[in-house]
């Protein structure tokens, strides 16, 4: 188990051909998130219609392909949720890369996104996958400030030139 | 005993015969797996025999709290500990074993410096030069002892490749300066800092000079009367020995002038309800118990490079990086950071793959067997200054060879076929 179950096509498809990284026309949500250590920067936006259910979901960024791929599926899996089933997933999804839920067990929910269980074997990369799903959980509560899967005080410097 | 290595002493032109190892047989952990190509050395350098048996030895021979020496075996205890020092004073040319402080790792030594020579040379209006190589452990109690003390930090740049200027030397060091701490060998670039040409412009103002040795020490020779620093930090574990314990060497004179940094036992003379009177150097900067089994094992990681040689060790890394370079140069995709001559990367080799993050491509790399760094490398100022978020590092020492090289490049087209189809 490892990254050889991971790099698979259906994963390479989404980060090469992803269906749903773009900007969002008419936005009702839009929320940054960032692995600073890594550099993966992703943006989450998603329209939601008057009852809050989510229509469409996007993403914008860079980062490594875990994170991409992630996002991608993600976004796939939003529409025409409401926003407490989308917060479901996040958490179910989180459960699983931190390895508490099996791919099998999260399959039916998670579809495609299951196949990143195997992340769970690989600790450093787990706040990859995690990226999107905690992006969204996040803006979803309400938190303005951007999400990091790395939490810590900001940096204090001296002044420099 | 402590066994001595099965292969000293070769000479640089048969060191230099990469297709063949006679080395990693002393290392049980790269014997024990042959299928791994250990690629990492610049985060921890992998331990032979030796080095392990020298720290069960310790335990099994001559277990005491050293320092206390009432009965014989706190006496050896001591002893082992001293015949360290000077072991580590011998490496690099220090007139004095009591010019070597043990810490827990380069960057106690280096957070050493900056709390004790930062708070009593900096105030307002002064200046810490350091450059845009050095490690976070270089770089981050250099920024707190600016904010403590309200001086300025000044950075030295290089050029694409890594070389420093007489230009940009000339112009960030100047009369403001009262420290220049930087690294002799870049962690991420593998390039050489010209030490000694920064220190004879720093002390032609009376700038205090410390030098990052943690990627130098264990890679070429170091002699720190040639090296115009006044003090230097470095590590065992890069060195071949334990985990934990960490070298700072010093002019006896500026460590004498220096305060204590951590206080407590084993670092004072006498002790009263009003206060106290530190120890001499070294043992002023040695509060409570040491570790004294990794202190003593960190001898044997020196015994073992120096049986080896600096010759050796410089011939075989740069043929190592002149067959990675070359293979890498074959690869459009790839690009190379820092010199264009392998000779002056010191084993260091970081490189990209055009379009593919470096987690995704160590993480393939670790499906063969392949373990390499990625990412920051402890120098997000660097990274910046390059241009990339992160980069992918493979780091080479004596005890590798042709084949790990040949493995590395087999799998960086196995990443690129992963993400673009057979080539």
């Amino acid at each position: 188990m490892g990254a050889a179950d991971l790099y698979t096509p259906a994963l390479l498809d989404h980060v090469q051909h992803p269906d749903h990284k773009c900007e969002l026309d008419g936005a009702s949500l839009s929320h940054e998130g960032v692995n600073p250590s890594c550099g993966d920067d992703l943006t989450i936006h998603v329209r939601l219609d008057d009852d809050g259910t989510i229509m469409e979901a996007s993403w914008t960024g860079s980062g490594c392909a875990v994170s991409q791929a992630s996002a991608d599926m993600m976004a796939d899996l939003l529409e025409g949720l409401t926003q407490g089933e989308a917060r479901e997933l996040c958490d179910l999804f989180g459960r699983m890369v931190r390895g508490e839920v099996s791919a099998e067990e999260a399959e039916d929910e998670l579809d495609e996104a299951s196949c990143l269980a195997s992340i769970s074997h690989m600790p450093a990369r787990v706040k990859c996958a995690e990226l999107a799903w905690r992006t969204l959980d996040e803006m979803l509560s309400g938190t303005t400030a951007p999400t990091t899967t790395e939490d810590g005080l900001a940096p204090e410097g001296g002044s420099a030139r | 005993m402590i066994e001595f290595p099965a292969h000293p002493g070769l000479s640089a032109a048969e060191a230099a015969r990469i297709d063949e190892n006679p080395y990693k047989m002393d290392f049980p952990l790269l014997a024990g797996n042959p299928e791994l190509a250990f690629l990492d050395s610049a985060a921890t350098s992998q331990r032979p025999a030796s080095v392990i048996e020298a720290q069960a030895e310790f335990y099994r021979t001559l277990n005491a709290n050293p320092l206390r020496g009432l009965y014989e075996l706190s006496v050896k205890a001591t002893d082992a500990i001293e015949n360290a020092r000077a072991a580590m004073a011998r490496l690099i040319g220090a007139a004095n074993p009591r010019e070597i402080v043990f810490t827990r790792n380069a960057t106690e030594s280096l957070n050493l410096v900056a709390k004790t020579l930062g708070a009593q040379a900096l105030g307002p209006g002064d200046e810490v030069v350091i450059s845009i190589l050095e490690h976070h452990s270089n770089l981050i109690p250099w920024q707190q002892a600016c904010a403590e003390s309200g001086a300025t930090l000044v950075w030295l740049y290089p050029d694409a490749e890594g070389h420093f200027s007489e230009e940009e030397i000339e112009a960030k060091i100047g009369p403001a300066a009262k420290i220049v701490s930087v690294t002799q060998v870049s962690n991420v670039l593998g390039v050489e800092v010209p030490v000694a040409r920064i220190a004879e412009r720093a002390h032609a103002f009376d700038a205090y000079v410390v030098a990052d040795g943690a990627q130098s020490v264990p890679h070429r020779p170091v002699d720190v009367r040639a090296l115009g620093a006044d003090l230097l930090a470095f590590s065992a574990h890069k060195a071949l020995g334990p985990f934990g314990v960490g070298v700072l060497w010093g002019r006896l004179d500026v460590l004498e002038a220096m305060p204590p940094f951590l206080t407590g036992g084993e670092m004072i003379d006498a002790v009263t309800q009003e206060g106290a009177i530190w120890s001499p150097v070294p043992q002023k900067f040695e509060a409570g118990t040491q570790d004294a089994a990794g202190i003593a094992t960190s001898k044997a990681g020196i015994d073992y490079l120096q049986a080896v040689g600096f010759e050796a060790i410089e011939a075989r890394e740069r043929a190592l990086a002149e067959l990675l370079m070359g293979e890498l140069a074959e690869l459009p995709y790839v690009t190379v950071f820092g010199p264009r001559d392998p000779g002056e990367h010191h084993g260091v080799v970081s490189f990209n793959l055009e379009g593919i993050h470096p987690h995704d491509v160590s993480s393939l790399l670790d499906t063969r067997n392949v373990a390499i760094r990625a990412g920051h490398h402890c120098a997000q100022p660097l990274l910046a200054w390059l241009g990339v978020e992160s980069t992918n590092r493979a780091s080479m020492a004596f005890y590798n060879d042709a084949s790990d090289v040949r493995r590395l490049v087999e799998g960086i087209e196995f990443v690129w076929e992963v993400f673009h189809g057979s080539r």
